[in-house]
């Protein structure tokens, strides 16, 4: 798919710029030059897709879905998978929480929304995918999508209502699904197209930064981290090597695009994979941040246990990858 | 005198937002009193499940992004019509 790319950046850095094959910085340039601009299309078209699934299913008609009918259990997949499919922002997620729990939708569903959101979003594919090809992302994605599920179930099973905050329960209790119709729109797919096509564009505009300087460190950290580093001091293969990665990776955050990158040197650099990927569920899924900002509709109690259960869910992950890829 | 408010609990977008909104009303010279929302209480009386939001005369008009700029404009003009 992107061998005409491949050509051309061939082109551009060994005849137009001149500089010689094989050399540090030319291939450290070319590295760049590909792997930003492949990139780039890839969150491009990916957006444009989720655009199209969003122009027809947007969030607000979801909570609707959700809250209306009885679903058995089917209801904690459409969560996490449109918790999947929805541009994620993480200031986004206290007014969701709280929208939801005014709908009517039970804790654990909303958790389920909740957990997936940040793990499986546009621009976390777009780097997995040109970074480590489509099995492994459709993998991820997948996981993501059963580790949301997972973890709401249990997090539904356990009751949780009354360590909402004070104002939240008083929500929680005058709770209803919504009556009124979500105003179906009847414009054809042509005319919502240039929307589309716009708001793809600028939710690019708004990461494409963070993107290319999150492939620039991996780039960087590739040409300075020798072979095997981190399994000389990590002993990376080590059965606690898991849980000691999401641990460290909580307190830390930073979104996808800064991470995946990173995440990528450690696997070429002889950390499993599985323990990776659970690194990098814990800097993008749990975080010191979102914990200040889920205060303001849960006690800590509750932000602990969610914590908790979000930790153990991803530990799991983390050794069924390296059991899958190992 | 029009009354906006971008509804937002803190993050880039919200500011962006907010100063891009700040810039078009300016410009295009409206008669406009410009809050910033930042109480989640508060922000959820308009029902909204994504920030930010911009807010024209209680009636919820851009939610869950940033607006672009020819957006905002045409928005700003059908109100200052009305």
């Amino acid at each position: 798919m992107f061998n005409w790319l491949e050509k051309g950046i061939d082109w551009l850095v060994y005849q137009l710029m001149g500089l010689p094959v094989g050399s540090h910085f030319s291939s450290a340039l070319h590295f760049f030059l590909y792997d930003s601009i492949k990139i780039l299309i890839l969150l491009f078209l990916i957006i444009w897709m989720m655009g199209i699934v969003n122009a027809y299913f947007p969030v607000e008609r979801v909570r609707h879905f959700l809250s209306r009918k009885k679903l058995y259990g089917l209801e904690y997949f459409l969560a996490s998978f449109f918790g999947a499919v929805t541009p994620f922002c993480s200031c986004s997620s206290v007014p969701l929480f709280i929208g939801f729990v005014k709908g009517g939708i039970p804790l654990g569903v909303t958790f389920a929304f909740l957990v997936t959101s940040p793990l499986v979003n546009e621009v976390a594919l777009a780097m997995f995918l040109g970074m480590f090809g489509l099995k492994f992302t459709l993998i991820y994605a997948l996981n993501g999508i059963l580790l949301g599920m997972l973890s709401g179930w249990i997090l539904g099973k356990m009751k949780l209502e009354p360590y909402l905050t004070d104002w939240v329960r008083e929500i929680w209790e005058k709770a209803e699904a919504e009556q009124r119709n979500i105003e179906t729109s009847p414009r054809s797919f042509w005319q919502r197209l240039p929307d589309i096509n716009r708001e793809a564009l600028s939710i690019v505009k708004s990461v494409v930064l963070y993107v290319l300087v999150g492939i620039g460190i991996g780039a960087a950290m590739h040409g300075y981290v020798p072979e095997g580093f981190f399994e000389r001091y990590l002993q990376a293969g080590a059965w606690y090597a898991v849980p000691l990665a999401v641990i460290l990776a909580v307190p830390i955050y930073a979104n996808a695009a800064g991470v995946i990158p990173v995440i990528q040197v450690f696997v070429a650099k002889g950390i499993p994979l599985g323990t990776s990927i659970a690194f990098m569920m814990g800097v993008v899924g749990l975080s010191l941040p979102e914990a200040t900002l889920l205060k303001k509709v849960m006690t800590l109690k509750l932000i602990a246990i969610f914590f908790g259960v979000v930790t153990l869910c991803i530990i799991l992950s983390g050794y069924l990858f390296n059991w899958i890829f190992g | 005198m029009k009354n906006i408010k971008i509804l937002g609990t803190g993050c880039i977008k919200c500011k962006r937002t907010e100063e891009l909104v700040r810039r078009v009303v300016e410009e295009m010279g409206i008669d406009a009193q410009i809050e910033k929302v930042e109480d989640i209480r508060q922000i959820m009386e308009y029902n909204i499940l994504s920030t930010p939001a911009v807010v024209i005369d209680g009636i919820v008009k851009i939610k869950g992004r940033v607006p672009d700029r020819h957006e905002l404009e045409t928005l700003l003009a059908d109100v200052q019509l009305a």
